[in-house]
């Protein structure tokens, strides 16, 4: 396609943007994007939205479509309260790991911003979401949109049903272990709408066919555990691990599939928490990766086009000043300091790696033997963001130089010793420390607590027992995990142990018990 | 291949199935934050959407996360300036910002509180929520002659002006498929077909294709001639297809309202006492707007004499003097009769005073209210504004002022049109309007 462009030769002049310099634009950042740097994307949908919209965006998680819940809403009033104060800026755009890819713009920024966003969301994380390996895995971009719309419609006619108050009960404890009800081992299989529908009706088909009201009259068993030895209680403890699939890492999929007293729709409904949650675990693995690719790839074809004289002095400069307001990381004895900024760090490794393999220095050669002064930049990181995860990454290509460019220290934090001791700096003894204890702040599986459904006490009183592995003893916080045991107990109907368990020794360090009103605690 | 979609015209307020949803989760807390502004703010302010407070606690969404301190913790963290290995810092006290700050939740307890902004009218339904006026329209105003024109369907006749083009074309089309009446392309098709032929035998061909075209174009003539036919036969748009937008006549309730403020601005009407009055006659003029698109106030102070004035005067200008109440009831009954005829006009009153009166006017206030005034007022509220201390001073043996003992038999004989509170500070005011108008007081008067 032929770019439009203004008599002196730039693709837009001045701030304001229409639908043909949009295009234009768009077109000249195709070409630098497929041909130069060979990303490979979705097909784009580039939806101008008001900031009401985003707003709207924003509350619903960034997708278009969603289910009604209170959550939602209080995300919602309170940006719409933080921005209608000044206190906090909308997000330039938000983009949808879908197929087409769905970038939002908003109608208020100026033509340099709106080229800025379309490198950044429709070529950045375009071609992150169609190529890492976790996206493919787990995600289908495909089906997203249709899913959710079954999910909408689906609570939405529960609500109907059912009432708010039971929609909202369910949802509340769905939402409160939607962290844990990921599968981390093995990838789900695609979700398809028309098999959904057919799998929602048949569950309710069959279980209208089998009900049978004298199961609800039997006598409860008569062997009492206390009388088994010891070795005929571990076989029936191991039978019943195996019949219960246990131990389950997925606290929402064993709910799902094993709650006495829930009803076929509540069951579904925490079957779509569960698959939303899962569509956006390879985003919280990736933040680091996925922001960088994005700020990388938008940096790269700014400089692009004003390198190709499409775009004025005007509006590099005002590319730079918002890039750096994006990339920039505060230190941590900084009041704005909250955590290493994703879009900072990605943004500074990739440069880094584009650098490494254009001009290597000595010590490149020697970290990164393989890469360094092989001249092909582009084709390194479009390998680094296929196959790595934000742990992984740092791991294999934080580089000394970034470590020094951002001034990097470690602080070792013992509970037992009254001070903090710095136990690596931004040096040759501390590089590989530092890049470790980086690596583990971005691993989602030790930043997130480890629980597992370990056992059912299926003879007694049906106690439900969650085994927390607890690593370098750092415990839950407890009245957190108090109210989302009480969630879990609420699904399950019956009572529940939280055990935290060494992860060292084995040994159960603490219990947690969670007992419905109408038994007797045990 | 890609699209720009411009989505700004879509509708907005997605979210407003979620706003309503958080609206009834909070409902509890949004009320008593709602209660709680109003004692302390100026009613003035309160009309509009206000930002309010409500404790985060029970819109917690728990999870499980690690605690944001204790066990053995590795971090890194950017812009070392003089620290080398080994340093050892004192371990930051209190909160879990400092260097912990990257293991913190994000939904940890720092959120105790939750501030957002509720609408104009998300605020007043919550303000006013239970609250019903009595007797909001006159029984007589029901056969009311206003009218207004609303849109009410369609009819199969009407004017030509309000003919609607696609239930009409809509109809017309299904005639047509139903009836099968020829498209003109169709018809053109044929001549086409027919005068290619025709051009054909014209011209030096065999004679047995000549033959077969000649039959061949005497069917197709024969087709084209019942085409013509049934297109002329089947109207384009026939009567039967005609669609009018329909228009109704809807009668209009009354919905204009006058209110009347009465106040004695006497000496004895301290500035915090008229504070108070002030308050109350706000609420009501709120709550009459909501019900009512049109209200007009109408401000009667008194001393020994009584007048008519502006808000301004109203509230602020002192005045000194005895007190004769029934100075204003007469003013007020002038103005009725002058400008707000009953048939047309919903009449509330509310009359603030610290209950003093002229000790021979009670006889002669109870008699005009109730012979001329409280039969034309849909409502007619006293409030006294006491101070505790003036109070027991000044009261009669009872405990009850002059103009109290006077009225507090027409509560009773007056089947609830005239109600009576006392007030003595700020905070009693909403409860007090609560009361007045609560909807259950309402019904047990029906």
């Amino acid at each position: 396609m032929t770019a439009r462009k203004t008599k002196s030769g730039l693709l837009f002049d001045g701030a304001d943007w229409d639908f043909d310099s949009l295009k234009a634009t768009y077109d000249a950042i195709e070409d630098i994007a497929l041909n130069e740097m060979g990303l490979d994307v979705y097909p784009n949908q580039i939806e101008v939205i008001t900031s009401e919209q985003m707003l709207d965006a924003y509350s619903s998680i960034g997708m278009p479509l969603m289910y009604h819940h209170w959550s939602f809403g209080k995300r919602f009033v309170r940006d719409d309260a933080m921005y209608r104060k000044g206190y906090q800026g909308l997000a330039y755009e938000i983009v949808i790991n879908s197929n087409p890819c769905i970038s939002y713009v908003m109608e208020e920024n100026t033509i340099g911003m709106q080229a800025l966003v379309m490198a950044h969301a429709a070529f950045g994380h375009n071609h992150f979401f169609k190529n890492n390996y976790l996206f493919k895995q787990w995600t289908d971009a495909e089906g997203i949109l249709d899913y959710l719309q079954f999910a909408k419609r689906y609570i939405a006619k529960c609500e109907d049903r059912f009432g708010f108050d039971a929609v909202e009960r369910i949802l509340d404890a769905a939402h409160a272990l939607m962290d844990h009800g990921v599968n981390r081992y093995s990838h789900p299989e695609k979700p398809n709408l028309a098999v959904e529908l057919e799998r929602e009706r048949e569950r309710a088909k069959y279980e209208d066919e089998t009900y049978n009201d004298l199961w609800r009259t039997l006598p409860q068993h008569d062997d009492d555990p206390e009388d088994l030895d010891d070795q005929k209680r571990r076989l029936r403890q191991e039978q019943r691990r195996a019949q219960f699939g246990l131990p389950e890492e997925n606290l929402l999929y064993f709910l799902e599939k094993n709650a006495p007293g829930l009803q076929s729709w509540e069951r579904e409904i925490l079957r779509i928490v569960r698959n939303i949650g899962q569509y956006f675990y390879p985003q919280k693995q990736t933040k680091v990766m996925n922001e960088g690719c994005a700020c990388y790839v938008h940096y790269h074809i700014m400089n692009r086009l004003y390198d190709k004289g499409l775009i004025s002095e005007g509006a590099i400069m005002e590319f730079i000043d918002s890039h750096s307001k994006v990339v920039f990381q505060p230190e941590y004895d900084d009041p704005r300091y909250s955590g290493f900024n994703p879009y900072a760090l990605g943004f500074a490794m990739m440069q880094d790696i584009h650098r490494i393999c254009v001009e290597p220095t000595e010590e490149d050669h020697k970290w990164f033997p393989d890469i360094a002064g092989n001249n092909q930049p582009f084709a390194t990181l479009r390998e680094a963001w296929a196959h790595y995860r934000d742990e992984s990454f740092i791991l294999q290509f934080l580089s000394p130089k970034v470590m020094r460019d951002m001034r990097m220290f470690m602080i070792n934090d013992q509970a037992s010793a009254p001070y903090l001791q710095v136990g690596a700096i931004h040096d040759d003894n501390g590089y590989r420390n530092v890049r470790r204890a980086l690596a583990r702040m971005h691993d989602l599986s030790v930043r997130e607590p480890d629980l597992q459904v370990v056992d059912v006490d299926l003879r007694g009183n049906r106690q439900l027992y969650i085994a927390h592995t607890q690593h370098d003893g750092i415990r839950l916080d407890k009245s957190e995990a108090e109210l989302a045991l009480g969630y879990i107990g609420q699904l399950w109907g019956y009572g529940v142990t939280l055990q935290a368990v060494d992860n060292d020794s084995g040994e159960i360090l603490s219990e947690m018990h969670y007992t419905p009103e109408d038994l007797v605690p045990v | 291949m890609f699209h720009i979609i411009d989505r700004r015209k879509n509708p907005k307020g997605k979210s407003i199935g979620n706003r309503q949803r958080f609206m009834r989760r909070a409902k509890a807390q949004i009320k008593k934050a709602v209660e709680d502004t109003i004692k302390t703010r100026g009613i003035t302010d309160i009309d509009n959407g206000d930002q309010i407070t409500i404790p985060g606690k029970t819109l917690r969404e728990p999870g499980f996360h690690h605690a944001g301190r204790g066990g053995d913790r590795n971090y890194v963290l950017p812009g070392n300036k003089k620290f080398v290995p080994g340093d050892r810092i004192a371990r930051p006290q209190g909160g879990d910002g400092g260097a912990g700050g990257s293991q913190a939740s994000p939904d940890g307890e720092g959120e105790d509180e939750f501030q957002f902004v509720l609408t104009r009218d998300e605020f007043l339904d919550i303000f006013f929520e239970d609250l019903e006026l009595p007797d909001l329209l006159k029984k007589s105003l029901k056969q009311t002659t206003a009218f207004r024109t609303a849109r009410a369907g369609y009819s199969v006749e009407g004017s030509p002006a309000n003919l609607n083009l696609v239930r009409t074309m809509r109809n017309s089309l299904a005639r047509r498929i139903g009836l099968r009446r020829p498209k003109s392309s169709e018809i053109r098709e044929l001549e086409e077909k027919i005068a290619a032929l025709t051009a054909e035998n014209a011209g030096d061909i065999p004679q047995p294709q000549k033959q077969a075209n000649e039959a061949t174009l005497k069917l197709l003539q024969a087709e084209l001639d019942e085409a013509k036919r049934r297109s002329k036969a089947i109207a384009f748009i026939d009567p039967i297809d005609t669609r009018y937008n329909q228009f109704r006549q809807i009668p209009d309730p009354n919905t204009q309202a006058v209110m009347f403020c009465l106040m004695d601005v006497s000496g004895s009407m301290s500035e915090q006492m008229k504070e108070l009055a002030k308050r109350f006659f706000m609420l009501l003029h709120m709550f009459l707007h909501r019900r009512y698109e049109h209200v007009e106030v109408v401000f009667i102070r008194h001393t020994s004499r009584a007048s008519e004035v502006d808000e301004q005067t109203f509230f602020y200008s002192r005045e000194t003097g005895g007190t004769i109440v029934s100075t204003a009831l007469e003013e007020m009954k002038r103005i009725l009769a002058e400008r707000y005829p009953v048939d047309q006009w919903n009449i509330y009153a509310a009359q603030a005073s610290d209950g003093d009166n002229y000790s021979n006017d009670g006889a002669k206030c109870t008699a005009l209210l109730a012979e001329d005034l409280l039969p034309k007022c849909q409502y007619y509220a006293y409030i006294e504004i006491t101070d505790e201390r003036e109070a027991e001073i000044f009261s009669t043996a009872e405990g009850e002022t002059a103009l109290w003992k006077a009225y507090a038999p027409l509560a009773q004989s007056q089947n609830g049109r005239f109600a009576l509170k006392r007030v003595k500070k700020a905070a009693d005011i909403f409860p007090v309007f609560r009361e007045l108008f609560a909807k259950n007081k309402a019904e047990a008067r029906i």
